[in-house]
């Protein structure tokens, strides 16, 4: 018997390798065929601390965390009271632990699961230059029937350059907890991987965000490092350069963003990424570049907040900044990835959507994809790329309008190099000829023009991911979208057809094609990750919701499951 | 000096480089006698209008750029440094200068003049310094002395030690740094064609007196004197002689040789080739 989908959580205190073997059992399993997703749950330390690798392996491509850990294996057990909610486990896991380690601890022994034991660091000590999380490798890949020549080629790729000594010593401790595995029939054989199809990736959200600045054509970047959202500028900064782009390390946030408002305005599309805090210290340039017309991106890869909050861990919960967080009327754009996948999409989409209608976009990821991995089919190449509409006809010496009324709000743009061009760019009020204003009239002229330049825009289909029918739907956003999915599914499974919005376009509003998205719709449930409901009510605030309309909201860190969703669709039959 | 300061010189005119705007300056401000400085210097090197960035903060000197007839950044309070960083990063073959205050530069801005100086990048840096805050109706700016009791906000004195800019500058790693006095804007213009023509980050420190706030620095005419040495490329001996000045004396400090930081751009990939290290 086969299962269809095997959640894993790899535990151990730092040092003993946990993070590296669900890598490692992540592109095993990506080099045999199946689809899967790790994330990591750490605490605030750097070195040391506990850590946890949660890894889920199906031979379809996978949305979000299982419901429950089928398998854990423990290769100690400090500190695992810090993030044992972050574990549910069932009668039907399984805890593989150390004796040498001690008891399972009681708070995870209380699921009933059955314990299984495995002399994890004697196994290893046998081995010269053995390590403990080799063994505890083998010992999944045994329990899930993953092929050894999957892992042969990871454990090549990673351990090449250290010599034959390390791959041995690895491929040793492999087969020693395989082989103790191999007797143990727990029923947690995974389904057979279906290698047909489209090429497949191993990437990040944070990654792929990157990668879809780069696609999208940005050309430079200033970056202030912040976890969650450090890796975007650490694949940027080689990434970028070669490209013939840059990167500049600030010297702090608004250092940042007022960087990269300078080589926009220049010209040169740019984006900075971040986390909440820096989110809040860059919002008076991000109004600087609305009223400007500058356009830049902002990836925020949101973390627990308020204040420095829970910066390893996910919540959905900077949506009111990143919309409301600017003084003043300030219309810009806000877009959130669907999926680790679509923050490639989605970034390269901001950065079109931002030079197109010259204003700042801020992406919205957060840490739960930004730091996840996952084996997903190649995402399809969108046309997306930052193409800035610059003024042909200057109009002579003195005549050119920087901020001229157009009928779409856009403006034809004149960057430094273009002679006859010059004007100053300002973020006081301006007349259409950019100099300073306070009148009353200029005032609303280039408010209604900011404005109109956004809602006028078509943004086509990508506003939202639409699936499913029914007169049941689910409306998400970002990260919360892929336990939504599996959620509708399992309902449609069973027999009750019902819908999935991903809105995508979170600002501008999107009225009419939400209406038409729920149309025929009799309940509505919100699902999102924030403890005051941010979302529902941004909806409340600027949609007509259909029927009777529900919501599932609650903060991180504890990711949203699709059993919860699922529970909560079906109470609402 | 091979440069020419006089209006009557074949090509660009000081007036090429203003704008037809009115300055929003009082009557008598220091600002006024700047600006000319700097159209002068940018007529002097010919700067080709469409080539050259002007960006300020706020306040009543970060008004310039719209009096200038080049492009111009008037972008938020401090943060004229970075954007104008962002700017020169990004497009090296443009002529960068930024134009502030006293407290754009070294309080709201502080932050960001400690890194421009050590990061520096080739720009130049013209900070109109009238120790207080003009815009906002006059209070006490990082420059201005502790015991001066005119402000409604600090009416016992802000009682911290003014900042003294040019030993700010020096200490931070700036590679040109220089002082003039608005009166003269002849000399303001030959300072300012000196840094710009000097590779890396220029400050260029210009005593400029608001006298509706502190009408006293009307005085400063008498107060001001040369600096009397020639300029160094030694960095400790330029803050030595900084150290023994009182703050008033004018010319060149430091003509530095640091290296200008300026990261290369050449493509080496395509994406495409970048995306293979992605594929399973």
């Amino acid at each position: 018997m086969t299962v269809d989908s095997v959640t894993i959580a790899l535990v151990g205190s730092g040092g003993a390798g946990a993070m590296t073997a669900g890598q490692m059992l992540l592109d095993a399993a990506a080099n045999v065929g199946w689809y899967g997703l790790m994330s990591r749950s750490t605490g605030p330390q750097i070195r040391g601390g506990e850590a946890a690798a949660l890894v889920r392996l199906s031979p379809t491509p996978v949305h979000g965390p299982g419901d429950r850990f089928d398998i854990i294996i423990a290769f100690d057990w400090q500190n695992v009271e810090r993030f044992a909610a972050e574990l549910p486990l069932s009668e039907k896991s399984v805890i593989i632990t150390d004796p040498s380690q001690g008891e399972v601890p009681a708070v995870l022994a209380a699921s009933g699961a059955k314990q299984v034991e495995l002399p994890i660091k004697e196994l290893a000590g046998r081995i010269p230059g053995g390590r403990v999380n080799m063994v505890g490798l083998g010992a999944v890949a045994a329990i899930v029937g993953l092929p050894r020549a999957g892992i042969d080629a990871v454990i090549q790729k990673a351990l090449g350059k250290k010599g034959d000594a390390a791959i041995q010593a690895s491929n040793a401790g492999i087969d020693a907890g395989s082989k103790e595995a191999a007797g143990w029939n727990l029923g947690l054989e995974l389904a057979a991987p279906n290698k047909e199809g489209a090429t497949r990736w191993n990437i990040s959200g944070n990654e792929a965000a990157g990668l879809g600045a780069l696609k999208g054509g940005v050309k430079f970047c200033a970056a202030y490092p912040i976890t969650p959202a450090t890796e975007i500028l650490e694949w940027l900064a080689p990434n970028l350069a070669k490209t013939g782009g840059k990167l500049v390390q600030a010297e702090d946030e608004l250092a940042s963003i007022a960087m990269c408002l300078g080589a926009s305005f220049s010209g040169v599309p740019s984006i900075t990424a971040t986390a909440g805090p820096g989110l809040s210290l860059m919002t008076e340039c991000i109004g600087l570049g609305v009223a400007s017309e500058t356009p830049v991106v902002i990836v925020d890869v949101q973390r627990g907040g308020p204040s420095t909050g829970i910066p390893t861990k996910s919540e959905q919960s900077d949506l009111n900044i990143a919309v409301y967080g600017l003084h003043g009327d300030a219309p810009h754009l806000v877009v959130g990835p669907t999926s680790i996948g679509d923050c490639l999409f989605t970034t390269q989409w901001a950065v079109h959507l931002a030079e197109a209608l010259q204003t700042p976009a801020i992406v919205l990821s957060d840490q739960a994809m930004g730091q996840s991995r996952a084996i997903v089919d190649k995402p399809a190449d969108a046309p997306h790329k930052a193409n800035r509409l610059l003024a042909t006809d200057l109009g002579g010496e003195g005549k050119y309008k920087r901020y001229a009324d157009t009928e779409s709000g856009v403006s034809p743009a004149a960057i430094p190099g273009m002679p006859g061009g010059e004007h100053t760019a300002d973020g006081l009020e301006h007349a259409e000829n950019a100099l300073p204003s306070s009148q009353a009239s200029d005032h609303q002229k280039q408010l209604d023009k900011r404005l109109r330049k956004l809602t006028s825009h078509d943004y086509g289909d990508a506003w939202a991911d639409i699936e499913g029918e029914g007169e049941i739907a689910v409306v998400t956003w970002g990260s919360a979208t892929g336990p939504s999915r599996e959620a509708v599914r399992r309902l449609e499974a069973a027999g009750t057809k019902a819908r999935l919005v991903a809105i995508r376009l979170i600002s501008p509003v999107q009225p009419a094609k939400l209406a038409a998205a729920l149309d025929g719709v009799s309940k509505v449930l919100v699902v999102e990750q924030t403890h005051g409901a941010q979302f529902h009510k941004f909806l409340r605030g600027h949609y007509d919701l259909p029927g009777k309309v529900s919501v599932f909201s609650r903060p991180g860190p504890l990711p949203i499951r699709a059993r919860e969703v699922h529970e909560t669709l079906l109470s609402l039959i | 000096m091979d440069t020419h300061l006089t209006d009557d010189v074949v090509g660009p005119l000081p007036g090429d480089y203003k704008s037809d705007v009115k300055p929003i300056w009082c009557p008598g401000c220091g600002d006024y006698s700047v600006l000319a400085g700097i159209t002068r210097a940018m007529a002097n090197m010919g700067l080709e209008r469409h080539d050259t960035v002007v960006v300020s903060g706020i306040g009543c000197s970060s008004r310039i750029p719209a009096y200038t007839s080049v492009y111009g950044y008037h972008t938020v309070h401090g943060r004229s440094l970075a954007v104008a960083s962002g700017v020169k990063l990004a497009r090296p073959e443009l002529n960068v200068l930024i134009f502030g205050g006293d407290g754009d530069g070294f309080s709201i801005g502080g932050n960001h003049f400690l890194h421009a100086c050590r990061r520096n990048v080739d720009m130049t840096y013209i900070v109109m310094d009238n120790q207080v805050y003009g815009m906002t109706k006059g209070q006490a700016s990082p420059t201005t002395e502790a015991d001066w009791c005119e402000s409604k906000l600090t009416p016992e004195g802000p009682g911290v030690n003014p900042i003294q800019p040019v030993a700010l500058a020096l200490a931070c790693g700036a590679n040109f740094v220089a002082r003039g006095f608005s009166n003269n804007p002849n000399e303001v213009a030959r300072l300012i064609v000196e840094g710009v023509k000097h590779p890396g980050f220029s400050v260029i420190h210009i005593l400029s007196p608001c006298v509706t706030f502190r009408p006293e620095q009307r005085g400063w005419k008498s107060t001001v004197h040369p600096y009397g040495r020639e300029p160094t490329d030694d960095p400790n001996e330029a803050m030595r002689a900084v150290l023994e000045d009182d703050g008033f004396g004018l010319g060149i400090f430091l003509a530095g040789n640091r290296r200008p930081f300026q990261p290369g751009s050449t493509a080496t990939h395509s994406i495409a080739q970048i995306e293979e290290g992605f594929a399973v």
